[in-house]
This record gives C-alpha cells, sequence and structure tokens, in this order.
C-alpha cells in the first residue's frame, strides 16, 4: 500500500473509536510532556548556570604566572613541571609573547597590592588591582552604579560593594538584607580616596651593562607616596571571585597603576631583575576570545615554561553534574512515555479484537502480511506522532508555569527572577521523534499479531 | 461498457488433486476436505452442493488461497497455491480471485465507492484511476447513486452487488461465490444470480459458487459438483440450464 493510502486508512481507523484512541493519544502526550518539561528544566537550569558564571567574566580568563612564584607551595606544576629556579621570568617580552598567541585578545600585568585608602580620614586597608580599559565591557561590571574608568590613566577608582558597605560602615550582619549597590553608590560616587603607596625607585648603578653586573650591582629605594583618587563606581558583582581570598576590593586603570610604579609584595623575590629594561610581572591575566579556546592557550602557554590557571577545570565539573541531571530528569520523563506505551499495546490489542473481522476481509480481497502490519504501524506511529505534538506544547506550558510560579517566589524572596526553562528546537523534534519511536515500537507486537491472523477464521469472527 | 472480458487462460483454470484439508479439535479430527480431485475450466459456471458441513465451503477457502491444504494441491493458472509463500498467495488473492460471501463482508466504516476500491489500494494504483474504476464498477452493478452511502444504509441486495463490484474491480479470472443469496430474499437472490451469470457470460469469468439451494444451481449453474463428508460425490453437467443459455442465444 502507498503511503498517503495507508496514512489515511490509519487515521480513519483512529476516528472510528475516537475515544479510545484520544486517550491513549493523552497518554502519549502526558509522558511526552513531562519528558519536555523535566529536559526543559535541566537545559534551563544548565544555561542559567553558564549564563551567571559568564557574566562574572572568567570563564575567559587564563591566570599566567611565573614558575618562579609557586616556590614550595606544593603544586602538581611545580613537581611535574620544570624546576622552579629554571623557568621563565614573566617580564614584557613574555607578556608581549602571549599576547600574540592565536585567540589571544590581550594579556595583561596583573598588578596588586594591598595598601591603604583613606575616606574621610578614616583609613582601610584593602587589596587595590588594575583593570585594563577593555574590562569595561567585561559582564562582571553588569549592575554596576557610575561609571567605568573615564581614561586608562585617570586617577580614578572603582570600588566593589562590600568596599563600599565598609567604608559607609554598613558590613551587613546576619539575617538583615543586603543593601542594594545604588543605596551604597549615592554617597561615595565622586568622592574622593587618598591611597597611600609604597613607590619602588631602581637606582641602576652607573658601571653595570653586562646581566651579571645587573643581578649583582642593582639597588632601589622605598619611597611613601600618596595618589587621590576619585570614585567613580560601585560594582554589585565581584569582578575577581575567582581569586578567592586575594581578590580586591578597589580597582584602578591599569595604565595609572603601571604609572605609580607601587611596590608589590613579589618584588622582593625579583629584586635582582628589577633593574632590567624590562618590567617582569608576577602574574599576567591573559582574556581569550571563547570559552572554548581556552585550553588551547593554556597549553600553549605552559609550553613557554608558565604556570597557568583557569576557571574551566571547575567549569568543567558543572558541566558533568548537569548531564548528569539531564539523564536523570530525562530517565523520570520517559517513564511517563513508557507507561504511555503500554497504552498504546493495549489500545492496538483490543482495536485487534474489534477489527478481526476487518482484518479477515482485507486479506480476503487481497491484503498481504504487510499491508495490515503498515495499517497497524500507522496507527502507532499516527498516535506517537499526535501525542507528540500536544505532549511537547503541554510540556513547554507545564515548563512554563513551572518558571513562573518559581520567580514570582523568588522575587517574594527579594531574590532577583531569572529563567531557568528552556525548549531548545532540538528538544522539540527529540521529543517528538521519540514518541514516534516509542509507539512505533509499541506497536511491533500488535501489528505482527494482525498480520498473522488466519483470513478464514478471521471472517468466521463475528 | 468499459470493463472488458478477461482473456481466458490456456489452461484449465483450477484443478485440485486428492485434496485434503483436515483440522483438529481437541482429541477429534475433523477431515473438512478429504481427497477431492476435480478441474474447472476457464469460462465454466460451476455450483459446488451439499448440506451443511460438507466441506463446499473449505474447498472454496482453499481454491481462493484463503487457506492451505493439509496435502493434496490446488493449481489455479499453472500455480500450485501450496507452494505459494504468504505474499504470493496474498498476491494472488488479489489479482487473481474476487470473491463475494453470504455475510457481504463490506467494511462498515467505509462508503460504498472506498470499499470497492479498497482492492485498488492494496494494488497501489494511483488514487485519479481509483475513483473511475469504482465509480464504474459501481454502475455495472446498478449502485451509481449509492457511491457515498455506508453499507448499513444500504438493503441487503444493494450490499451484496456492492460486494460483487468489489470482486470485480482488479478484474479477476476467477469469480469465487460463498452462499451469495443465503442472506438474501427470493427475488433479490434472482438479481445477484443474474449479475453472476453476466460476469460469466459477458466477461468471461470463471465462476465457482458454493450453494445449498439446489434450485439455484440448476437454473444459473452449467455443471454442478456434490460433497458429503469433504467428499466429491457427484459431479455433472446441467443439461436443462445449457439447454436454456443455447436456446435464449446467449453466447459466451
Amino acid at each position: 500500500m502507498k503511503i498517503p493510502d495507508l496514512a489515511e486508512l490509519a487515521l480513519r481507523n483512529l476516528r472510528e473509536s475516537l475515544l479510545r484512541n484520544s486517550l491513549t493519544t493523552v497518554g502519549i502526550s502526558v509522558g511526552v510532556a513531562s519528558l519536555v518539561a523535566m529536559l526543559s528544566l535541566g537545559i534551563g537550569l544548565q544555561q542559567l548556570a553558564s549564563r551567571r558564571l559568564g557574566k562574572s567574566g572568567l570563564f575567559d580568563t587564563v591566570i599566567v604566572s611565573s614558575r618562579r612564584e609557586m616556590r614550595g607551595m606544593g603544586r602538581e606544576e611545580e613537581r611535574n613541571g620544570p624546576a622552579p629556579g629554571e623557568s621563565r621570568v614573566l617580564d614584557e617580552a613574555a607578556r608581549v609573547q602571549i599576547e600574540h598567541l592565536p585567540n589571544v585578545l590581550e594579556a595583561y600585568p596583573d598588578i596588586r597590592f594591598n595598601t591603604e585608602l583613606r575616606y574621610e580620614d578614616k583609613p582601610h586597608l584593602t587589596t587595590i588591582s588594575a583593570l585594563p580599559a577593555s574590562a569595561k565591557s567585561n559582564d562582571a561590571f553588569e549592575g554596576m552604579q557610575g561609571n567605568y574608568f573615564s581614561s586608562d590613566t585617570a586617577p580614578e577608582a572603582i570600588l566593589q560593594k562590600s568596599f563600599a558597605e565598609e567604608l559607609l560602615g554598613k558590613t551587613p550582619k546576619l539575617g538583615t538584607p543586603d543593601p542594594s549597590v545604588a543605596d551604597l553608590a549615592a554617597p561615595l560616587l565622586g568622592k574622593e580616596l587618598i591611597m597611600r603607596y609604597a613607590q619602588r625607585e631602581t637606582t641602576p648603578s652607573p658601571a653595570s651593562t653586562s646581566p651579571a653586573d645587573a643581578l649583582a650591582g642593582t639597588a632601589y629605594s622605598v619611597i611613601s607616596r600618596e595618589q587621590k583618587l576619585k570614585i567613580v563606581g560601585v560594582s554589585d558583582l565581584d569582578p575577581e571571585s575567582m581569586r578567592g581570598p586575594t581578590r580586591a576590593k578597589v580597582f584602578l586603570p591599569l595604565k595609572l597603576a603601571e604609572s605609580l610604579h607601587v611596590m608589590q609584595a613579589t618584588d622582593l623575590r625579583e629584586v635582582s631583575r628589577a633593574a632590567r629594561d624590562l618590567p617582569v610581572y608576577s602574574s599576567v591575566s591573559v582574556k581569550v576570545a571563547k570559552p572554548s579556546q581556552v585550553q588551547t592557550v593554556e597549553d600553549a602557554i605552559k609550553k613557554m615554561g608558565f604556570t597557568t590557571f583557569s576557571i574551566l577545570d571547575a567549569s568543567r565539573s558543572i558541566q558533568t553534574f548537569f548531564k548528569v541531571l539531564d539523564v536523570f530528569l530525562g530517565i523520570f520523563g520517559s517513564l511517563a512515555l513508557a507507561v504511555a506505551s503500554i497504552g498504546i499495546v493495549n489500545t492496538l490489542v483490543m482495536a485487534i479484537l474489534e477489527r478481526r473481522r476487518e482484518i479477515g476481509i482485507m486479506k480476503a480481497i487481497g491484503a498481504s502480511d504487510g499491508d495490515v502490519k503498515k495499517l497497524f504501524f500507522a496507527e502507532a506511529g499516527a498516535m506517537g506522532l499526535l501525542g507528540g505534538i500536544v505532549g511537547v506544547a503541554l510540556g513547554w506550558t507545564i515548563g512554563r508555569v513551572i518558571n513562573m510560579v518559581t520567580n514570582i517566589y523568588l522575587r517574594r524572596q527579594s531574590l532577583p527572577a531569572d529563567n531557568f526553562w528552556a525548549v531548545p528546537w532540538w528538544l522539540v523534534l527529540f521529543a517528538i521523534g521519540f514518541a514516534v519511536l516509542v509507539s512505533l515500537i509499541s506497536g511491533l507486537y500488535p501489528a505482527g499479531r494482525a498480520a498473522r491472523l488466519d483470513p478464514v477464521q478471521a471472517l468466521r469472527y463475528e | 461498457m468499459a470493463i472488458a472480458p478477461v482473456n481466458p487462460p490456456a489452461n484449465g483454470a483450477i484443478r485440485t488433486e486428492n485434496l485434503c484439508r483436515h483440522y483438529r479439535m481437541g482429541e477429534t479430527l475433523i477431515r473438512a476436505v478429504d481427497g477431492v480431485s476435480l478441474e474447472v475450466r476457464s469460462g465454466e459456471f460451476v455450483a459446488l452442493l451439499g448440506s451443511s458441513g460438507s466441506g463446499k465451503s473449505s474447498v472454496l477457502n482453499l481454491i481462493a488461497g484463503l487457506d492451505r491444504p493439509t496435502s493434496g494441491s490446488v493449481v489455479v493458472q499453472d500455480k500450485d497455491l501450496a507452494r505459494l509463500s504468504r505474499e504470493e498467495l496474498a498476491k494472488y488473492r488479489l489479482h487473481v480471485v474476487g470473491m463475494v460471501f453470504q455475510s457481504f463482508n463490506l467494511i462498515a466504516s467505509m462508503t460504498l465507492s472506498e470499499n470497492v476500491e479498497l482492492p485498488l489500494r492494496f494494488a497501489e494504483v494511483d488514487r485519479s484511476q481509483r475513483e473511475g474504476l469504482a465509480r464504474e464498477a459501481l454502475d455495472r452493478v446498478g449502485l451509481k447513486a449509492r457511491t457515498n452511502h455506508r453499507p448499513s444504509e444500504l438493503s441487503g441486495g444493494e450490499q451484496q452487488r456492492a460486494a460483487l463490484a468489489r470482486a470485480l474491480i482488479n478484474r479477476p479470472q476467477l469469480l469465487l461465490a460463498d452462499e451469495p443469496t443465503g442472506n438474501l430474499d427470493s427475488h433479490t437472490g434472482t438479481e445477484i444470480m443474474n449479475l453472476l451469470r453476466e460476469f460469466n457470460e459477458g466477461l468471461g469469468m470463471t465462476v465457482v459458487m458454493v450453494t445449498h439451494e439446489r434450485a439455484l444451481a440448476e437454473r444459473y449453474a452449467r455443471r454442478m459438483i456434490f460433497l458429503a463428508d469433504g467428499k466429491l460425490i457427484d459431479d455433472r453437467p446441467n443439461v436443462p440450464a445449457i439447454a436454456a443459455a443455447e436456446t435464449s442465444g446467449v453466447q459466451r
């Protein structure tokens, strides 16, 4: 039989026992709906997590440091890599070289120091780091109050929310809601901070021209200085959340920070190199074009003899978690579909009993076993297709409602609402395809049974 | 009439040799057909007669390819049905045989024209051709006006005529009728029998009809085969019917 004829006959037969076939189809719909709802929430949660982590701007960052910095820290890299003493120095030349690696957007030195900031004549000790102009587009500054630095050399500062709280004496206590970033920024924006820092000044020995002399004969002096900074922004998110306890709370423009020649903790170790023409960095932050390229960039930098760190490893385990979650949700969703498939078997076996005579007639007038089998298959497939389409719509609605209700709940808890529900196109196609497949498998037995009916007995059946 | 006569095959239409069909019912063996050998030439109109349980319907089912013999052979147009695969047997039923039954056996959910064109669907004939052929076949049995009715809306005679149209649609050489008038009053039964005769004489179809009504067989069949307890007990030409046909000048 030709496919259009098959489809026409199948639909006609389905219409003949409308109630029973509708109920079976509803069963499939419910199964598909539960599958779609479960998977849409799983996928949505995964996307939400990626989005949230992506907003921190950390997935595309690799932090490079010299192995010399790793002395005595017992890290794996130290044990496996070259001895720290043989490692390369992370100087300007290395930075430029890293910056020219493929897929690297920029590599900037990590300037980071602890110092005292005075605000309204009260001293506050904190960690300061420098940001390049490009960090302006970093999602970490989403929700920031005020503006980004007006230029790369402007004497301006951006505060992290927690430092703003400290300046205002509003350190949150347990049980009270966090003050909003807007409330914190209002009294601070445009105000002045005074940064006290130690400037390092090298005094090259006039005779030293050879490297050996440079190592032996340089000296530097430390001068105490002050720098006025204007508060231009208060950030809501934590741009340096990946750095843990060493993360900075105050940010300066990169060029300004470089020009200050602030003495950093790591300078002591690099004392012998401080006199060289090229500046030496404790670490360099590398921005990669896409998170997927982080691994290759990391590998390339490691080959150059440096130690790298990225959050990629952490994100990989998160991905694994969500994959496992999806599988579990999918299995739970499929259970309902499995129950529905028994409904299909039941409906079709009933149909064979009812239509026994009809099958006998069809065989008597020339239908082959294959024709009868295909007809029952088509009926199962049609129920699956219909159930799949209705089920996807139903699952989509259920997911949406769950999302909506949860967001209402989140808003009541004064938490930001977000979308943790997603139905990608592949899920729609997969769910419908899966429903049809399950239905066809369920139709295997009834169709085979119908095809094997003995026409003489079937015709005798009243 | 657009339905052309079938081409009679060179050899005899049907030949059975020591045909047996035995069933087992619990402990007892039922010999529904027990060593029947007969031959039907193409273009014949044969009546299979016998009381109920004589095995006449079983013989018809074996000739129709609906059932397989326990032993012996059924050869139709040089094809031994016992040796055909299920698929080949279905093709045989589709193209070589047209069947009508006592209880009409139309599909209740389909209109008359859908019922009539159903064999064409199995034969994978295009929709455009199917409709024309179905209309033509229904026209031939006088049901042109009822093509869109369902079987339940028709009288028994009309339903049987529709069944005849369905049996005709694939232009088979063999028309097998199992008590075609059994559910009809005598007037309507006569109409159906006249159609059978018309198909036999006008289209050259070989007709094998099972009946228990001797009068009907004597009036229409040219040959009568009597069965009892699964065995052939008599096989003779029906002289009055042949004579009547010759005097009325109807030519095959």
